[in-house]
Formats: C-alpha cells, structure tokens, sequence
C-alpha cells in the first residue's frame, strides 16, 4: 500500500484535518478514503516497525499542500490569528499522544525503562524542530519575512541543534562508546567545518541575491507608483491644458492646481495632512486657490496639532483668504503662519485695492463675523490693516491650550 | 552699468523664458545647461552674477557654487528654483548662495533681486525666510557661538515679516528703520545660516526632507 502511494502523483499532506503531520490524512485523500482506515492501517503496520518506517519517509517525501496560506505558519488552513493557538494545540496533544504510545509500548518490550530512550527522543525532537525549519524557511523566502520570523528561526535552530547534540553524544555517553567515537567525532567536526568554509559563500551569496531580488522588487513597485501618479494628474493636466489653450485663465488654474498637488506629493508627509495645521493650510489655500484663480504662497514655521480654537483660525484664515480672493483685484496672496510657544499666528496678505473698514456695512458677513467674530468666540483676535490702495493685511492671533502641546 | 549675468538651468525653454523677461539693467552674457558648462562659463566670461538652479546634472547648484568660488570668491549667485524641499533651499544657501527666489517669480521682481544680490546683499523669499526662522528655532540646545547661532529679536522680526510677503520699503516702513538698516539684518542672517557650523541646520533640513 505504502509502495503504491509513492508512485502516485500529487499526494500532498493537508493542513486541514491532520493529526500528526497529515501524511494519513493526505493519502486518505488521494484514495478517497476515510483517514480514519489509513491511520489504523499504518498503525497496525507499525506493530512490525514498517509503519514507523514508512511514515517517517513519507512525512519528507510527500510535499505539503501547496494552497496553504503563507502567513499562517505550520497549520495553514484556518486562517487568522485567532485559528493558531487551536491548532498548535491540536498538534501538540497528537504528538503526545504518539509519544505516549511509543513510552508504553517500550515498556511492555522491556520492563525495565531504559534510560538511553529519552536520549533517543531527545535527538529525535531536534531533528524534527530542524526538519520544520526547511518548510519555513521555504516559505519565508516567498513571504517578505519580518524580524520576529527571523528571530524566531534562529530559536528553533539552536534549540534544535542543541537537542541532537545532546541526544547523540548521551547516547554515546550512555553506551560508553563516547571515547570509541572521539576519533570519529574530530574527524568528523573537521569535515563538518571544510564543508562549512566551501559552502559559506555559497549560502552568503544566495542571500544577498535574495535581499537584492527584494529591494529590486520593492523599487520597481515605487517605479510604478509613480508612473502611475504621473499618468493619472500630471498627463491628464497637460492634455486638459493642450484642449484649453486659447483661455488663458483656465490654463493658469489647471497648472496652479496640479503644482500644488505634486508639490503635496513630493514635499509632504500625505499621513498628517488632517492633524495638524501647517498642512491643513496648505489644503485651505488650495481649495481657495482652486475656486478663485488666485496663486496663494503659504509658509509655515512650526506646526502643531489642530484643536477647536486652531481650527478657528483656520476657518478665518480661508475666509481672509476668500476675501483677498475675490476682492483685492490682484494674482497674489501671501499667508504666513507661525506656531509660537504660546501663541498661533497667521497672516493673510494682499497687495491689492484694500478698503476702508468703516466703510464696510455691519450686515457684510464676511469681515465681521466670520473672522473678527469667530476670532473673538475663540478667545484670539483679529486685526484687519488696511487703507484704501495699500492692500490688506488679516493678522489672527489666538493664545495655544497647553495641554495640546506637541508630544 | 549694466550687471552682467550668465543663467544655469538646465530647462532650454525657462533660459531664454527668463532672458526675455529681464529688464534693461541686465545684461546676460551667457547660458549653461550642466555643471560642467556652468562652471567653464563662469570662469571664461567672469559674470557679475549667476542666476543658479539648484537641480543640475552632474551634482547639481552646489557642486557649481562648491568648483566657481574656490577660484572665484567675488562671483554672486543668486538660486532660482521650483524646488520647496528645505534642503534644497538651505543647502544652496549654505553652499554660498546669496539669496533664493522660486521660478514663479516676475520679471520685474527678479531684477530687482539680481540688482541687490549683484551690490552685495542677500534676497530672501518668503519661504526662505520661514525656513531660517523654522531652523534657528528647531532645537533648545545652548548655542555654541551665540554670535553666529542665534538671531537677534530685530532679525527675526525682519524675517518674519519677509515671510509674510513684505518688501524691504514696506518692513522699512513697518520697523521704523530705513530699507538699508533692512538690508543690514537680511546680510546678517544669511552670514549666520552661511558660517554657523550648529550642525542642527544641517540636520533640520535633512530632517525636513525626511518627514
């Protein structure tokens, strides 16, 4: 039966349903059987020691399922994190199981527990730690592997060595062989070390090929991000500026927008763009910009995060900006917004038409309310410079809440 | 008299755009493309002035500024540059730079930068001058030459009043002080951010960069 399978194509162990390693399981499969037949099977063979035989070579012949998900480790299968302590535990009481009956049925052959066994075991628990390993190692290789997978792969290596070392030289020890095998031991540890120094560059060099697929791997993803940015605003602005050439304004619009943008995309830090002020700013004049054709330079010292008595600022600072916007008549405003210890500032400065401030009628929204007003709410101020052919200066000030200090 | 002026951009289209656009006190004697260019230019037509972009191939403004002064320490540049990324901006102004105005700005406004950086004193944008003011505040550290590593109250009220859009006549005008006193503090500033050897600058715009 055993012989058969071999010859079988795509025999694989599962991870789903297995109770050792899946070679039953996997077979069980392949014939359409219940597994619970091929594990009888093996273990009545095993009474003559060919089923342990065969199960051992079939656990490293037979491939494990290939659609296992790579993340979750040995077991696959379920997935999610929450599935991993259950199947381990699973496993784990097989193993133990299997190890139990091997414990009894020592006993029943000789009565007399023989100590040379736990050697036995010990050695062979270090070789299946080992052997583990190459199936992780596979797959770390396919999966971008983090430093935890990598700090827990040497664990398991050194624990595994550690254990056949103490498995085979205790047994050695055991039989009192251990001087009879000292020879051999040193000659074998020399051939050991020649083999290491022949393969060492061989191993180093397959990692860094390893590293470098990865980093190319990792650039050619940005090569095509940006590729894909590029495509996406700036050809697309371009052809909108080729189809509306013969209006000059829209043209000017288009090309300011799409300066800001990758100027957003290049310069800044797109995850703070809603916390703090100095982007959100940058997005305000922006939109102010967008809708009312006037360039805006925005500069900002400092920053700090945005809290209800910030954010009024920056709602009046976009009003003052609108206002420079629609009324001062020329291209250009400058805003400056400085975050000081005690203090948020922002200055939005024009130099247009200005006005003459008393000759504003209390019923205009605009000035009184949604700046000097909502200043005033907030606890800050608002002083509006203006004259009539000097342009116009919004100066907002407003006292910072400690406790929203940065860090 | 005319300044004498050579443009290194490596933009064809923006050379003869800004040599269009400059007035009549401006004469440009030549045009390069690279660094190489730019700086076999420099020493062949010994300009007044180099109008510098800072992205250049073959090392960028820097490497130019690095190769002309060590030869020729009176020649002034002047960078004009579309980049906003900090270290560009500092480090062409501690490269020797003596002043940074973006592309964006107009004809008439770059004469005049080039009229001021040509007598010897420095042009700060708007931006620059938030950048120095971002810098020298970035760290509570105690100042190791406190002459060079700190701004004085007057310096910093002169900056920030570039950095809200204020011409020189119209701070002179705000400070109470003529336009030369404003001159005065502006050379002052990029003396200290070009000679102050607080390796926070460095690191503030690296930093920058970075965020």
């Amino acid at each position: 039966m055993v012989t058969t399978q071999e010859e079988l194509p795509r025999a694989h162990r599962p991870h789903d349903g297995r109770l050792v390693s899946g070679v039953c399981a996997g077979i069980a499969a392949h014939l359409g059987l219940d597994p619970v037949i091929i594990r009888l099977a093996v273990i009545g063979l095993s009474v003559g020691g060919l089923g342990v035989a065969a199960y051992v070579a079939l656990v490293f012949f037979m491939p494990p399922a290939p659609a296992a998900p790579p993340d979750t480790d040995t077991a696959g299968g379920r997935s999610g994190a929450t599935a991993a302590p259950t199947r381990d535990r699973g496993q784990l009481l097989a193993y133990g199981l299997v190890a139990a009956g091997f414990m009894v049925l020592s006993m029943l052959v000789t009565p007399g527990f023989d100590p040379a066994l736990w050697l036995i075991v010990f050695g062979a628990l270090g070789t299946g730690i080992l052997w583990q390993q190459t199936d992780a190692d596979v797959r770390g290789r396919w999966v971008a592997s983090t430093n935890f997978r990598v700090r827990q792969t040497w664990v398991r290596s050194v624990v595994g060595v550690g254990l056949v070392m103490v498995g085979v030289t205790g047994f050695l020890a055991f039989r009192q062989e251990l001087s009879d095998a000292r020879e051999g031991l040193s000659a074998t540890l020399a051939i050991l070390v020649g083999v290491g120094v022949i393969a060492a560059p061989w191993v180093i060099k397959l990692v860094r090929e390893r590293d470098r697929e990865r980093q190319e791997r990792v650039r050619s993803q940005e090569r095509e991000e940006l590729a894909a940015h590029i495509h996406d605003s700036v050809l697309h602005t371009l052809t909108l500026i080729q189809r509306n050439a013969d209006d000059p304004k829209e043209v000017q619009k288009l090309a300011r927008v799409q300066e800001r943008s990758l100027r957003a995309w290049l310069y800044q830090r797109p995850a703070d763009a809603e916390t703090t002020v100095a982007p959100a700013l940058e997005r305000l004049a922006g939109e102010v910009e967008e809708a009312h054709g006037v360039a805006i330079e925005v500069v900002c010292v400092g920053d700090c995060p945005i809290d209800p008595s910030t954010r009024a600022v920056l709602q009046a600072a976009r009003e003052a900006m609108v206002n420079a916007a629609k009324y001062s008549g020329t291209p250009n405003v400058s805003v400056y917004a400085e975050v000081e210890p005690e203090e948020f500032m922002v200055f939005v400065r024009d130099r247009g038409r200005g006005f003459d401030l008393d000759a504003v009628p209390g019923d205009r929204m605009g000035v009184r309310q949604s700046i000097i007003g909502r200043m005033e709410r907030h606890g800050g101020t608002a002083r509006i410079r203006t004259e009539p052919g000097e342009g116009t200066e919004v100066q907002l000030r407003i006292a910072r809440t400690r406790e929203e200090e940065p860090e | 008299m005319t300044i004498r002026v050579v443009i290194v951009d490596d933009h064809r289209l923006f050379r003869s755009g800004v040599r269009g656009e400059l007035g009549d006190s401006v004469e440009v004697v030549g045009e390069a493309g690279d660094v190489d260019s730019a700086v076999a230019a420099i020493r062949e037509l010994r300009p007044d002035l180099v109008l510098l972009d800072v992205h250049l191939p073959g090392g960028g403004g820097i490497e130019v500024l690095r190769r002309v002064l060590t030869q020729q320490p009176d020649v002034r540049f002047l960078a004009l540059s579309v980049s906003d990324s900090a270290e560009d901006v500092i480090g062409v102004v501690r490269g020797g730079a003596r002043g940074y105005v973006t592309k964006t700005i107009s004809g008439a406004e770059l004469t005049d930068a080039i009229a001021r950086v040509a007598d010897g004193d420095a042009v700060f944008s708007p931006r620059l001058a938030g950048f120095v003011l971002d810098a020298f505040a970035a760290t509570d550290a105690p100042p190791v030459d406190p002459d060079l590593d700190r701004l004085t109250q007057r310096e910093r009220e002169v900056l920030r009043l570039i950095a809200r859009g204020y011409a020189y006549k119209e701070i002179a005008k705000e400070l109470f002080i003529s336009i030369k006193t404003v001159e005065t503090h502006v050379s002052s500033v990029l003396r200290k951010l070009q000679l102050s050897n607080r390796h926070e600058l460095s690191r503030w715009a690296t930093a920058r960069r970075l965020v």
